[in-house]
């Protein structure tokens, strides 16, 4: 087993406009098992990134207990991290947004970590509107303690061990809606061409931007009966559209067919262009996207893609009305304005 | 594209990049690791097997292999595995070796071959066909084997004992040899009873430089090559304390660098181009500029100048060279007037010229331009189909590894033509070999990890000690360690990343972890527009695609081989097996292992 990546990389390596190559977002090399489907998610968080230009400093990671929240240390190893216990990374995450909203927070966690232990730290999460990319890498069982069923495993499934999972499901993705998330998406661990552009219209969004990561577990859920195996999620996806991302000042470079194609105009001016849209489907209105997700559900289907956005987000700053700097930024003078300014509140409640 | 077919042997050589530059197609990487491996005398038989002569090629190999090393084309100021100089290591260290070679008195086959000349070639041809039963005479006119290697290449660069040892491991297997003998007349070769004749005499004349003073000055004007026999063979013991050497070859700088040692306190070599037309190896012109030899270029020699009957030195013109659109040079006055510099010697080193003066031209074997035989490139047979040629006096003046990579050549035709079979298309393919490395789960026979150190310079003896006797040799060689550090270095090209289509799974996980970006699954196109849309643009056109059948997703997987490191993380990381570490073993066959022979 090899414990180090050798340090060369290929020399014509594209370079993005800060000068950074794809090598400059990544991290450690992976310890999960070979094949697993958070290592490619990791893969397309590093293209993500690389491609968007983010300056590593100004990325904070976050992740709870699993598998999937080790993967922290596979990628952006020039970023901040914060590795919390099982099932509170939102709470963290909700702290550290409130002292210094300037970075970007990108949570990452398990379906177990996310649907199981964390589920009450997730629905508030997405009811305050968080100003977070929260991925679920979902892979239907709890991969780091040896792949018991997860609250997402679908009612008949087995563990590698032959135990049936008598219960329902948790759709994440139907529940986010259903909560109020302002955006909503679903992808493919095996999918870069459209997890990609996903993750950088979910940086883009400022508010509490889900996506659920279907995310094979080789070692425990990849059997041909399993929902979450590879050879099943490809036999079943089905997309809302193909998107592309298109960064603010960006050259639009596609033709779109009439009537085939839709803009959505992201809220700092990039767009996200979509093609093939599934029928009877807008990604602005919360409810085509519940029937498109119900429906999809009837007949077998993995709907994928994004699924609803909200383009008048207002995240949770602009909610509470919080300071617009970094709380480590405010000086004694900002603190205490001095006694004129108490004067002036407390004449408000005269 | 179509999916690569790795059936062909030809497609996994080309990616030991090493192995396919060296003419004889050492197996490089083999012996590397058996340095490494600390199992020098395996390292030294593999060597012997394909070039014959680890330990002189250790010390004086032209190195094609080494510009082709993937380790050269690396990011930054990445430097090639120090190939030529690990060959050395392991002669040097080796144990016993005699009893791993052919062993004889091999029997008969009542097939007699004269091998004129007693350079590499022949001595090669003697080697391969000693072992099938030959009877084998070679001609040379000095009194011991080796051609040039004991005439020409200097005694600090090659000491003699490493020249006897490998030329008597040959001579051992019981040749029969007439030193002392010139041949001069083919058409007595011809009238004798052998079976077929070879010719590895070499390019034995030096070029002269016909300018105003060089008749007068002939007692002190000499032929580089001419020059350095004669220091060889002793007859030349001492030069003048001011030398000037005309020409910018790897001769020029032997001929300096002897001087310097025979007396020569103030030796410079002059060039008539520039500098980066210089023909000699970056390394040698190294080792001369070390040992305070000045390089003057873009001064063409015009005149010897003549003083009471006495070389006093000699006259240059000062150009500038000018390249027109097709890159052809000329070299054109600057105006600035001449310059002489004086000397006692002048040793004239431009170059060698194949001459065969004792082949009679009315014998049906045709000599063409330049006075070089007709010869085929594949087979080395001249238009008399007995005759065979190879080594310098085939193509023109290359260099030994060349002349080892015709003798196998040669040796495999003369067999073939003496069997009677037919010598072009009854020639045998390479055997190969391919092997999985797997020991584990993510283990390997190989060491896979990939080391960051720079090239390791090779020691040399101090300039003081090397400069006062011709025979101390300069370079010391690696030692163990280092060599072990060295060898370290070498990326194992020949451990191949053989793909399964049918396994894959497409996780991708072999994308993402692939250091060097070599590994993309993508829709099949044109060979010129996928190398466009890989991970990374292959721009490397000498270096192939590896693309794979279509898999489920109607993808297929191609692999830029240009920049893989071979650190087998692609297949650590694949959860199917579909990617292997195998190691890939080329060989080329030698004379007697052909099929009329396995059927026999
Ligand atoms: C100064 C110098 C330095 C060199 N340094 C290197 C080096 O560092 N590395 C390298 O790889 N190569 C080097 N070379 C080139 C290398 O020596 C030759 O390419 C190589 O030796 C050619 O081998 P060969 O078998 O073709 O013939 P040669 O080695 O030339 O041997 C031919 C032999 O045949 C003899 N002969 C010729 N005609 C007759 C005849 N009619 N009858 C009997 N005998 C005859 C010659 O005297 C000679 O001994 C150097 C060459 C020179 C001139
Ligand atoms: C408080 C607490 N309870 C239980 C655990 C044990 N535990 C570790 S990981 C894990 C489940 C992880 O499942 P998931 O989030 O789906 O991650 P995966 O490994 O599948 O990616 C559990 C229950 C723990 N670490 N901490
Ligand atoms: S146990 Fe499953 S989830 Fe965990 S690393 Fe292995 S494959 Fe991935
Ligand atoms: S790295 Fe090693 S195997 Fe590869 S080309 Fe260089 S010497 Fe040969
Ligand atoms: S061996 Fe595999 S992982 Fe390593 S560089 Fe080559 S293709 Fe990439
Ligand atoms: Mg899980």
């Amino acid at each position: 087993m090899s414990y180090l990546r050798p340090s060369f990389r290929h020399p014509l390596l594209p370079k993005n406009e800060l000068g950074f190559t794809r090598a400059d977002y990544e991290g450690a090399i992976s310890t999960l098992c070979a094949g697993c489907g958070h290592d490619s998610i990791s893969g397309a968080i590093v293209q993500a990134c690389f491609e968007m230009a983010l300056e590593p400093h100004r990325v904070a990671k976050l992740s709870g207990i699993g598998c999937s929240s080790k993967t922290p240390t596979y990628y952006l190893s020039h970023s901040h991290g914060f590795n919390t216990v099982h099932g509170r990374m939102p709470s963290v995450a909700t702290g550290a947004y409130l002292a210094n909203r300037e970075l970007i927070y990108l949570g990452v966690s398990g379906d177990g970590d996310t649907a199981s232990i964390g589920m009450g730290q997730f629905v508030h999460a997405i009811r305050r509107n968080l100003n977070i990319v929260y991925i679920v890498m979902n892979n239907g069982c709890y991969g780091l303690t040896k792949g018991q069923h997860s609250a997402t495993a679908d009612a008949g499934s087995k563990t590698k061990d032959g135990g049936l999972n008598p219960f329902e499901a948790i759709d994440l993705v139907g529940l986010a809606l259903e909560l109020g998330a302002t955006f909503v998406g679903r992808s493919f661990s095996g999918d870069k061409t459209q997890l990609v552009p996903l993750i950088q219209a979910a940086m883009t969004h400022p508010g509490f931007a889900f996506i659920d990561v279907l995310s094979p577990c080789v070692t425990f859920n990849n059997k041909p009966d399993s929902t979450k195996s590879y050879d099943y999620v490809r036999a079943h996806i089905e997309a809302t559209a193909t998107i592309d991302f298109v960064p603010e000042k960006k050259e639009i470079l596609v033709d779109y067919a009439e009537g085939d194609a839709r803009e959505v105009k992201l809220h700092d001016g990039s767009m996200i262009h979509l093609r093939k849209l599934a029928p009877n489907w807008d990604p602005r209105s919360r409810t085509s996207a519940m029937n498109r997700l119900h429906d999809a559900k009837s007949r077998g289907e993995i709907l994928t893609g994004l699924l609803y956005i909200d383009q008048d987000s207002q995240d949770l700053h602009e909610l509470e009305q919080t300071v617009a700097r970094p709380l480590n930024s405010l000086q004694e003078a900002d603190l205490c304005p001095g006694s004129g300014v108490l004067a002036g509140i407390n004449a408000k409640f005269r | 594209m179509k999916p690569t077919n790795i059936q062909d042997p030809e497609y996994f050589h080309k990616v030991v990049d090493c192995q396919l530059a060296c003419p004889a197609h050492t197996p490089v990487p083999e012996y590397i690791r058996l340095i490494a491996a600390e199992r020098y005398t395996e390292a030294y038989m593999v060597n012997w097997e394909s070039n014959v002569f680890p330990g002189i090629l250790g010390r004086t190999c032209d190195r094609p292999c080494e510009p082709a090393c993937r380790r050269g084309r690396l990011e930054g100021e990445e430097e090639p595995v120090a190939i030529c100089r690990l060959k050395r290591v392991a002669a040097d260290n080796k144990g016993a070796v005699k009893h791993l070679m052919p062993q004889g008195p091999f029997a008969a086959n009542g097939k007699k071959i004269a091998l004129i000349g007693g350079g590499p070639a022949s001595l090669t041809v003697a080697r391969d066909l000693a072992p099938l039963g030959y009877e084998l005479h070679l001609y040379d006119e000095w009194n011991k084997g080796g051609g040039m290697m004991r005439t020409q290449i200097p005694a600090f660069r090659l000491p003699e004992t490493v020249l006897d040892e490998e030329v008597n491991y040959i001579l051992d297997l019981g040749i029969h040899t007439h030193f002392n003998t010139y041949v001069s007349s083919m058409r007595d070769m011809l009238a004798k009873d052998y079976d077929a004749i070879f010719v590895g005499t070499g390019a034995p004349k030096g070029r002269d430089l016909q300018l105003p003073g060089r008749e007068a000055a002939d007692a002190n004007i000499h032929i580089g090559i001419e020059w350095l026999a004669g220091v060889a063979f002793e007859h030349i013991t001492a030069v003048g304390k001011k030398v000037i050497v005309l020409g910018g070859g790897n001769t020029a700088m032997d001929c300096c660098r002897t001087s310097r040692r025979l007396g020569g306190t103030s030796v410079q070599v002059v060039v008539r181009s520039p500098f980066e037309d210089m023909k000699a190896s970056p390394w040698e012109i190294q080792d001369a500029k070390r040992e305070d030899i000045p390089i003057l270029n873009n001064m063409p020699p015009k005149e010897f100048v003549v003083e009471n009957g006495r070389l006093k030195g000699v006259v240059f013109g000062k150009v500038r060279a000018e390249y027109d659109e097709n890159g052809k040079r000329s070299l054109l006055p600057t105006g600035e007037p001449d310059v002489f510099i004086e000397a006692d010697d002048v040793i004239i080193a431009i170059g060698q010229d194949n001459s065969f003066p004792w082949i009679e031209r009315d014998l049906g074997l045709a000599l063409g331009k330049w006075d070089l035989p007709v010869v085929d490139k594949k087979t080395f047979q001249s238009t008399l189909p007995q005759v065979f040629f190879g080594g310098d006096a085939a193509f023109g003046p290359e260099n030994v590894i060349t002349a080892v990579a015709h003798g196998h050549q040669a040796a495999i035709s003369i067999d073939l033509f003496c069997q009677g079979d037919d010598i072009l298309n009854d020639r045998p393919g390479p055997t190969t070999n391919l092997i999985s490395q797997k020991m584990g789960i993510h283990e390997w026979i190989y060491d896979s990890g990939v080391t960051n150190d720079d090239r390791y310079a090779v020691p040399h003896e101090g300039k003081e000690k090397a400069l006062s006797n011709r025979k101390v040799e300069v370079e010391l060689g690696f030692d163990t360690q280092l060599g072990f550090k060295e060898a370290q270095r070498c990326l194992n090209c020949d451990v191949q990343t053989v793909f399964n289509t049918s396994r894959c799974i497409e996780c991708d996980a072999c994308v993402d972890i692939c250091p060097t970006s070599c590994i993309t699954f993508t829709t099949n196109g044109e060979e010129e527009d996928l190398r466009q849309r890989l991970n990374a643009p292959a721009t490397n056109l000498s270096q192939d695609l590896y693309v794979s059948d279509v898999l489920p997703t109607m993808r297929v997987m191609i692999k830029d081989e240009d920049v893989c490191l071979h650190c087998g993380l692609c297949a650590e990381r694949c959860p199917t097996a579909a990617w292997d570490m195998q190691k890939f073993l080329y060989q080329v066959t030698k004379a007697g292992h052909t099929c009329s022979n396995l059927v026999e």
